[in-house]
């Protein structure tokens, strides 16, 4: 029971992710009619944001200190980073630890700004075209982007740890009255799952109570109508796959300290999402959510060691199988509408 | 007995009765119209005929077997052809092959690997194409890419998809919906001349009372899911029943 | 001729001709020169990679040219092709024709039950699920799931699968090669023609894959010209129309996917039998997405197109990923320092390792600029030089007279 209650915990923070990832590509794919193979990279973009975040809080000036010696006899060289100097010695070491949230300051802008750049220079142009070669110009992006970052951050994961206080684990099983030492948590998890909830739970409340919303949602449920109501649907677009890349890119971020960026990041949770967007019903946000939750907790559960006794490394393609059972059963995935994508 | 004989078909969709204790007999070698204001179950009715829908209860039965069930493809086979509202042709391939393919459809059944043999070599097949290319004077238009003509005669096409295969039923659409009037002539003059020359079983459904009285020799009322009269042209035009549905509608 | 039209039988020609003498059109330049190094592609094991990557992306465009549906997944059919040619290898011996036989038919069946499965979903939907079915295979040749299961070695997981001493071979007698051979005909054994400066390579595993793709080559077109192949571009066109003209769709569906699935199983099959070993990188989806880009860059649905591409690709893989910073300084040396080293400096990340950058940056341009591929472009520079031969061309394509 208890090692149960430990894979479900796992599940959420996974699912979490392929939550947010899915988000955002039915965001786009719903409002935009656009199949983003992309995505992933922006994923994996908000993740190295962190990493760019950490490595730029830690830049130094050296400062020679002739009180101390090296083993050689010259005086000591320290380095003593910037925002050590300028903050003082206890705040900036704070700043320093708190890198990973602080990212959000770069990912926020950074994501923004590589949305609209993708929307305005790429995808804007493929609107009209095949899926097909929407898919395909987004997977040459993708393994673009991730080539970029193997140039500027070299081909192994980078560890991103997060800050000291919220490291380590708790003992969640004393509370739920199980004995202690049975459901061990990591703390980073626990924050990543309720990070995750909000951010699902803002975009939800941005597309129910604004007025940007509304017409987004309408734009959602049929396009054709919108447009000749002459709103200019498209700048509205634009701004959503900007806040789709946004989320995205919080959702790397976040992870980063739960997995260590490496340049492949992009492709492995992208193939992964896809999965999770067409079990959840391509164009339904609620289906991509649940989706997402339901196969990182499927996910997770099969990687109990009872359940690999039974079927050795079922946990690695155990979500292709709940997807291929899916997808046989309920062709248009859990929540997905009529219509969408059929031809 | 009819060909086509539709017995007591009921369909609902949630509370709306889209279609109440249809009858409907269609004769042999005869044009059948159905027609009706809007909402009368014209389109409802079709898709029943044609495999897409399943009635809720009722039978339609095509020259003695059931139609119901069965997928667009065997009713197909069966012998009955559509003509869409919008013309649905092979938009990227040539006139020609338009026309082939429903001739191979025809002598091959629904699946054949025919996958050595050269399209070319089927002499027969082509024949046949190029004859009813001829037929809707289309002959010279042949290697044209499908897409890039002109509805009429996109539509033009389509028939001839549908007549290639000799079928002993074609059931229409709204042939002339949206057309401009030129068009709209053209296409009475079109299947005036195909029911003169082969003499092949029709059923209409049309909302244009002007291609509806230069065509049909019998017209079926529907209103609200339920035929209401079925008769000759001539009677039908004077019909107390039929004024009051079509002026109902004119009223609203 | 042989069953083809005339202007398809001069491309067949042209193609075989090419195949023939390719060890001596790959290698223009003396062995020993500069360019020779970097430009010649003559060389057995690059050969055999065009010829065998052609074969696999022309059975994929009998799936994607013609009827629209776009797998993400093919690799997988080329690495369990590869695994049975190899599993024959260790129980029979390495005679290959029992290797390709295998790998064309399990691969055969394996896209039986995929596309059976795929098909019930189009549009992304399919692209999704052979996608979702390829990683699931990849997985479980990674993790060799299938021999963890029973106990046993099925694909042997990160290491991949070769053959060893003690694996049975009950076919292998005293004196038969230790290499893969056909009835004794060594695969890697060659001929070298040395002329003047120049080297050029006959190699018998090279010629036993070009008649492979040769014949790959013919069948796809006589299916591009077949009524089958005409019912399968109406499918791309219009399914409404299709089914309402009494055709069933799935299964000349499933056909295509069948046929693509065993070129893409021969493919490996000959991979397999250059080179007896294979592993599940052979079918990681970015193996799949390198397929679809060889396709879309040679120009998909046309005939020579995939050839091309492949071609293509395979050859800028080799020379981008050979050229370092020092031949870059060789080839700017005529300029200014500054100006020769600002060049190399610009060109430095997209070559050598930088080669998959190169080849994303190619296939969005591609996708974005050349939807047609390498066959438009050509067609686009053939009208430019004259509008006769476009009309020329057009009129013998499309009023092709019933010989």
């Amino acid at each position: 029971m208890d090692a149960l209650i430990l894979q479900l915990l796992n599940g959420m923070d996974k699912g979490a992710a392929y939550a947010l990832i899915a988000l955002g590509l039915t965001l786009i794919f719903g409002t935009l009619g656009v199949v983003n193979f992309a995505h992933g990279a922006l994923f994996m973009i908000g993740a190295f944001c962190a990493v760019t975040m950490q490595r730029i809080l830690s830049l130094s000036s050296t400062v020679i200190d002739e009180t101390q010696k090296d083993f050689l006899g010259n005086p000591l060289k320290i380095e003593v980073p910037y925002v050590q100097s300028w903050f003082g010695d206890v705040a900036g070491a704070a700043i320093q630890d708190w890198s990973v949230p602080l990212s959000i300051l770069l990912v926020i802008p950074v994501m923004l700004f590589v949305g609209w750049a993708m929307e305005r220079g790429l995808i804007k142009h493929f609107y009209k075209r095949p899926h097909a070669d929407q898919i395909l110009v987004t997977f040459g992006l993708a393994i673009v982007i991730g080539e970029i970052i193997k140039a500027f951050y070299g081909a192994n994961p980078i560890q991103t740890p997060s800050p000291a206080a919220l490291t380590g684990s708790v003992d969640l099983g004393v509370g739920l009255g199980f004995e202690a030492n049975t459901i061990i948590y990591s703390v980073w998890r626990i924050v990543y799952f309720f990070f995750a909830a909000f951010i699902i739970a803002a975009v939800f409340a941005f597309l129910q109570f604004t007025t940007f919303g509304m017409v987004v949602r309408a734009g959602m449920a049929d396009r054709e109508t919108v447009g000749m109501l002459g709103i200019d649907i498209d700048k509205r677009f634009t701004v959503m796959f900007g806040i789709a890349a946004c989320v995205a890119g919080l959702a790397g971020m976040m992870y980063a300290p739960i997995l260590s960026p490496h340049y492949n990041l992009g492709m492995d949770f992208l193939v992964l999402s896809f999965v999770v967007v067409v079990v959840g019903g391509m164009g339904s946000l609620p289906g991509a959510v649940l989706a997402g939750f339901v196969l990182g907790i499927v996910q997770s559960l099969s990687s109990m060691n009872e359940v690999k006794a039974i079927i050795p490394g079922i946990d690695q393609i155990i979500i292709y199988l709940v997807a291929i059972i899916i997808l046989l059963t309920r062709p248009r995935g859990l929540m997905g509408r009529k219509g969408v994508m059929e031809e | 007995m009819g060909i086509l004989e539709v017995k007591g078909v009921n369909k609902r969709f949630g509370g709306l009765q889209a279609l109440g204790d249809v009858n409907l007999s269609v004769a042999e070698n005869t044009v059948h119209a159905i027609i009706g204001p809007n909402g009368a179950g014209k389109s409802t009715l079709l898709n029943v005929l044609v495999g897409k829908l399943i009635p809720d209860s009722g039978s339609v039965m095509f020259d003695g077997q059931s139609v119901l069930g069965r997928k667009p493809h065997e009713i197909n086979q069966m012998g009955i052809s559509r003509v869409f509202q919008t013309p649905e042709i092979f938009a990227d391939l040539s006139v020609f092959e338009n026309v082939m393919i429903p001739c191979f459809a025809k002598r091959d059944g629904a699946f054949r690997m025919h996958a050595i043999e050269s399209t070319h070599h089927e002499k027969d097949m082509a024949e046949q194409a190029m004859a009813m290319l001829d037929d809707v004077n289309m002959a010279d238009k042949r290697d044209m890419i499908a897409s890039s003509m002109s509805r009429g005669d996109k539509r033009r096409l389509e028939m001839a998809m549908c007549l290639v295969q000799d079928p002993r039923l074609l059931l229409l659409d709204e042939p002339t919906a949206g057309m401009a009037r030129a068009d709209t002539e053209n296409t009475i003059e079109l299947l005036k001349d195909i029911r003169k020359k082969r003499g092949i079983t029709m059923a209409i459904i049309e909302h244009d009372m002007n291609v509806v009285f230069s065509l049909a020799e019998r017209i079926t009322v529907l209103a609200q899911g339920t035929p209401l009269v079925e008769d000759v042209p001539e009677k039908i035009k004077g019909h107390p029943k039929v004024r009051e549905a079509y002026l109902g509608e004119a009223q609203v | 001729m042989l069953g083809l039209n005339s202007r398809d039988f001069r491309l067949f020609l042209i193609v075989c001709a090419l195949c023939v003498f390719a060890p001596i059109l790959l290698n223009p330049f003396p062995v020993a020169s500069s360019l020779g190094e970097s430009f010649n592609a003559g060389y057995p094991a690059l050969m055999q990679r065009f010829v065998i990557f052609g074969l696999l992306v022309i059975g994929f465009n009998i799936l994607f040219g013609l009827t629209g549906y776009l797998s993400f997944g093919h690799a997988a059919f080329l690495g369990v092709g590869s695994f049975a040619a190899v599993w024959m290898f260790k129980l029979l011996s390495y005679n290959v024709v029992p290797a390709i036989i295998l790998s064309v038919v399990v691969a055969g069946l394996f896209s039986v039950v995929i596309g059976y499965i795929a098909l019930r979903r189009s549009g992304i939907y399919f692209s999704i699920l052979t996608l979702a079915f390829a990683q699931m295979m990849y997985s479980i040749a990674f993790s060799d799931l299938v021999g963890k299961l029973f106990g046993t070695i099925v694909t042997n997981g990160e290491t991949g699968l070769q053959v060893y001493n003690d694996d049975p071979q009950i076919l292998m007698s005293e004196g038969s090669p230790t290499v893969p051979h056909l009835f004794g005909l060594e695969m890697n054994s060659a001929f070298t023609w040395k002329v003047g400066g120049w080297e050029f390579v006959f190699q018998n595993g090279y010629y036993l894959s070009a008649i492979f793709m040769i014949l790959g080559f013919y069948l796809s077109i006589r299916i591009f010209r077949s009524p089958f192949g005409m019912m399968l571009r109406a499918i791309k066109s219009n399914q409404t129309r299709m089914s309402y003209t009494g055709l069933d769709t799935k299964p000349y569906m499933l056909a295509a996917f069948v046929i693509s699935g065993m070129y893409a199983g021969l493919a490996g099959g000959l991979l397999a039998a250059m080179d007896p070993l294979t592993g599940a990188e052979r079918m990681f989806w970015t193996a799949s997405g390198e397929i679809v880009v060889m396709a879309i860059l040679g120009g998909v649905g046309t005939l020579v197109g995939p050839v091309l591409g492949a071609g293509v690709i395979k050859y800028l893989e080799n020379i981008v990923s050979k050229i370092n910073d020092s031949i870059l300084h060789n080839w700017f040396a005529f300029m200014p320092d500054w100006l020769e080293n600002l060049m190399v400096t610009v060109i430095h990340p997209f070559i050598g390792k930088g080669w998959h950058l190169t080849l994303g940056l190619l296939f969005m341009a591609v996708v974005i600029f050349l939807p047609g591929g390498l066959m438009q472009l050509g067609e686009k520079i053939a009208t430019l030089f004259g509008r006769k031969k476009k009309s020329d061309d057009a009129k013998s394509g499309a009023t092709e007279p019933a010989e």
